[in-house]
């Protein structure tokens, strides 16, 4: 039988001082390079205009910004796709003038760098693989919706912690998850990825996931809580770490493992969603362990409950389990 | 023994539901005809899955009112009518299953899959709509013309297709001796075999896979010759079925409209106070009352076809008496909501809802196969390294977790054909994470059994415990996950709910998998060994 940590008992708890040097060490530049360079939102956010050209050859982004400039295509961003011959364009609009200006400029940039294009390169000898052409109206409610979508998870995901334990559980789960979007920001910040719908989708799947994981351990300290009645929390947040310990290593891995087949396989368009996943995945677990359980800790000290051990019955229901 | 026997039937049930879901059926779809370029319905047998455009290729406009030239008074109101007048010309689109639909009460969305040439797609979007009432062929001149069309197609040695079953032409116009459909000689007649006379002057019923048919032999030159003067052909928009056979009717009508809608200035549906039934009202402009009196007063007892863009919509109303400035659509027994559509046929054709467009996505057909067949490959990796993992961790144990896992995925696509969600590119990536979601179940309970086996435990009542233990962290993290997605959901446009979509189902399946099928493959693996001291896991 292989079993991976069996019956470990590391004392996690007491290396917390460590884990927030780390986290600091890697949020706060992070967060630092955020204010300087901006978040690189997708034109879905902005309005503008976004085209992937495959082209018969390598053409060289030099070549490429010459043939728009000539289109009348000016400051558009040029990137290579995953291959020198697929390219990405990005012509923005944001902030010119009124919306309907904004709309005409959109339409406007596409035709453009078809024309650019066909003169240069001639008509056969690239393809437009993708076009997405957003008004800046558009960009802003779509930013709206995501900025929506992500308080509204919190906020659903508050109500369900509320219900299922005890508030001072609910606040350090809540804390490790916005720990986790901040992280998540950093990480998307260092690689500089762009922030598109799909992304926003993977950060609030973090949100869940990142959940997901605080929830299993906080389900056996609720356990073991009940079990042990003579230990105090810092021993009982170790067990219960140390006890989950082969499973997130199980499944995280596991999942993780199918996330960077998806980043490496699965192609430009999916990889920064697949690889935003696979960092959530990875601070989601970390956080549910070096997060999570000192700030329950933390919660615990500052509003000690009823029980002996600064704890009361967690559970806000009365026990489901027999005694044993 | 009951309570395995009853698990088997519930799985049974579920995996006869699944493949019921999954099985290739016959769907009808219009494509578009390579012979002709019209589109014509046909069945194709396929696996009920919907595939995004980002999968599949295709183009997805988003439309607005364009309210720079000045505000438009009811801009919900305009989006109808611009919807109702895309809907009437989407088989030009010439794309296999087009979505148009309005969406947060102002915005229009057209999806048109496999569409290559966009800027074709937009011009058909925002052109203006043309409304026009013609009077029908009241003087039969096409219908006269009819054997003088046969005879050049008789000599071009263009011969009838075979004559519909007599029985179909008595069964739909038992009294009728003057129609051409009567004259079952095909190779005689080899047009006017394929029309029905149909109720009113003018109006003839086509079988609707005739349809393209007829539309090409109308395109030679030397039919069109043999066109009476003054006399257009226009296809009915709707499809109209007589008997078990779907038709379209075609009209023909004098190609002068006697009053265009830029001179309609209202028109609502409602019901007549003194009989109850559907209609609708219409008023005109001053100058239009003027020449709609006179043309009315002409043409009393005659029919008047409601055109809008080239198609002629719902049955002509007879004139019962001259008409000035106000007037009045009787539709008679007809629901009310054909007179809504009626009234909105007429309000869009008065009232161009002038369009611009605030999205456009077009994905090539090359990226979309690529997707495909990269985002199949990555799910297929993820989902051989899940099965490898669980084998060599659980071992036998773990044969039965792969065991639930086929149970998981044929769930899932089932889920997604049954409900009817359509698979995008983040839909893959979704499904490939609650596969992920899917195993945790199952480690969650082995190694709850585990620990169970360590606490000195029988087997069976470890794998009972064990099971029993794991289910609320189960039940609750998979709740969390579950709320985040729904929300994404319903917050969500295309690929992003297709991704929560994907996830939700994986979500649901991979519970029923874990916590049920898992559990039922156990008790069996228990009953046929009573003696196990030993488990693999």
């Amino acid at each position: 039988m292989i079993r991976f940590f069996a019956n470990a008992s590391y004392d996690f708890i007491r290396l917390r001082y460590w884990a927030y040097g780390l986290t600091a060490a890697f949020v706060v530049p992070g967060l630092l390079l955020l204010a300087v360079r901006g978040l690189n939102y997708s034109i879905e956010f902005t309005g503008g205009t976004m085209i992937q050209v495959r082209t018969t050859e390598a053409v060289g982004s030099s070549r490429l910004r010459a043939a728009l400039d000539a289109g009348g295509v000016r400051g558009a961003e040029i990137q290579t796709f995953g291959s020198d011959r697929d390219y990405l364009i990005r012509a923005r609009v944001a902030g010119t003038g009124t919306d309907t200006e904004g709309e005409a400029a959109t339409q406007a940039a596409r035709e453009a760098v078809t024309r650019g294009l066909d003169a240069d390169l001639g008509a056969g000898n690239y393809t437009i693989m993708r076009t997405e052409a957003v008004s800046p109206k558009v960009g802003r409610e779509l930013q709206g919706k995501a900025f929506l979508a992500i308080l509204l998870s919190f906020g659903v995901t508050l109500i369900y912690l509320a219900y299922r334990f005890e508030w001072r559980f609910g606040l350090a789960a809540v804390l490790a998850t916005a720990h986790d979007i901040l992280a998540t920001i950093a990480f998307m910040s260092f690689l500089h990825i762009e922030i598109s719908l799909t992304v926003v989708a993977a950060v609030l799947t973090v949100i869940g996931y990142s959940l997901n994981d605080t929830i299993i351990i906080f389900d056996r300290v609720r356990e073991n809580l009940r079990k042990f009645r003579r230990r105090d929390l810092h021993n009982i947040l170790n067990l219960s770490i140390n006890q989950t310990l082969p499973r997130s290593v199980l499944t995280h891995g596991t999942t993780m493992g199918a996330v960077l087949a998806l980043a490496i396989l699965a192609g430009e368009v999916i990889r920064p969603f697949a690889l935003v996943m696979l960092f959530g995945i990875f601070t989601g677990t970390f956080s549910s362990i070096y997060v999570a359980s000192p700030v329950l800790m933390l919660i615990e000290q500052r509003w000690p409950g009823a029980d002996a051990r600064g704890t009361r019955a967690f559970d806000a229901r009365p026990a489901a389990e027999p005694a044993r | 023994m009951k309570t395995i026997r009853s698990r088997l039937i519930l799985i049974g049930i579920l995996v006869v539901l699944s493949i019921a879901a999954l099985v290739p059926r016959g769907q009808k779809i219009r494509v578009p005809d390579p012979a002709t370029g019209r589109m014509r319905d046909t069945t194709i047998t396929r696996v009920p899955i919907k595939y995004g455009l980002d999968l599949v290729g295709g183009t997805h406009l988003a439309l607005e009112v364009d309210q720079s030239k000045g505000p438009v008074a009811d801009p919900a109101e305009a989006i109808r009518r611009a919807e109702r007048v895309v809907r009437t010309r989407i088989d030009e689109f010439g794309t296999t299953e087009p979505v148009v639909q309005i969406v947060g009460g102002n915005r229009l969305i057209v999806q048109l899959p496999e569409e290559k040439d966009p800027a074709r797609a937009k011009s058909i979007v925002q052109r203006t709509a043309f409304l026009e009432f013609r009077i029908t062929d009241m003087r039969n001149l096409f219908r006269d013309a009819l054997p003088a069309i046969d005879r050049v197609l008789r000599v071009a040695g263009v011969g009838g297709n075979a004559a519909p079953a007599a029985g179909g032409v008595a069964q739909l116009f038992g009294n009728d001796t003057t129609t051409a459909g009567a004259d079952t000689a095909g190779a005689a007649a080899p047009f006017s075999t394929l029309l029905f006379q149909g109720s009113i002057p003018g109006e003839f019923l086509v079988p609707e896979e005739q349809v393209a048919q007829v539309d090409s032999l109308l395109q030679r030159p030397d039919v069109q010759r043999e066109m009476p003067r003054g006399i257009d052909l226009l296809w009915g928009a709707q499809i109209e079925s007589r008997g078990a056979r779907p038709y379209r009717a075609l009209y023909a009508l004098e190609n002068r409209p006697i009053i265009t809608g830029e001179h309609l200035t209202k028109a609502t549906a409602g019901r007549s106070p003194t009989t109850n039934q559907s209609e609708v009202q219409f008023s005109l402009s001053r100058r239009g009352g003027r020449i709609f009196a006179d043309a009315t007063g002409r043409h009393v007892n005659d029919y008047m076809a409601i055109i809008l863009d080239g198609r002629v919509q719902g049955q002509p109303p007879v004139i019962r008496s001259q008409i000035r400035g106000n007037g009045v659509i009787e539709l008679g027994a007809r629901p009310l909501e054909e007179a809504n559509d009626l009234a909105l046929v007429l309000r869009a054709g008065a009232l161009p809802a002038p369009l611009t467009i605030v999205e456009e996505r077009t994905i090539g057909p090359s990226l979309g196969r690529d997707s495909i067949t990269s985002g199949i490959r990555a799910a297929l990796l993820g989902v051989a390294l899940v099965v490898l993992v669980m084998l060599v961790y659980y071992r036998l144990s773990g044969v039965l977790a792969v065991g639930a896992l086929v149970f998981y995925v044929l769930f899932t696509l089932a889920g997604l054909a049954a409900f009817g969600f359509t698979l995008t590119l983040p839909g893959l990536a979704g499904f490939v994470l609650s596969i992920g979601i899917a195993v945790d179940g199952n480690v969650l309970i082995f190694e709850r059994i585990r620990e169970e086996l360590q606490h000195g435990k029988t087997v069976r009542l470890a794998v009972d415990e064990g099971f029993e233990h794991a289910l609320p962290a189960i039940v609750d993290s998979n709740v969390s996950t579950a709320l985040t997605a729904l929300i994404l959901y319903l917050v969500g446009t295309g690929p992003v709910q297709g991704f929560a979509i994907t996830l939700l189902i994986g979500i649901a399946a991979s519970m029923i998998t874990a916590i049920f099928v898992s559990k039922t493959f156990y008790l069996i693996w228990l009953q046929r060994r009573p003696g196990l001291t030993e488990l693999s896991i």
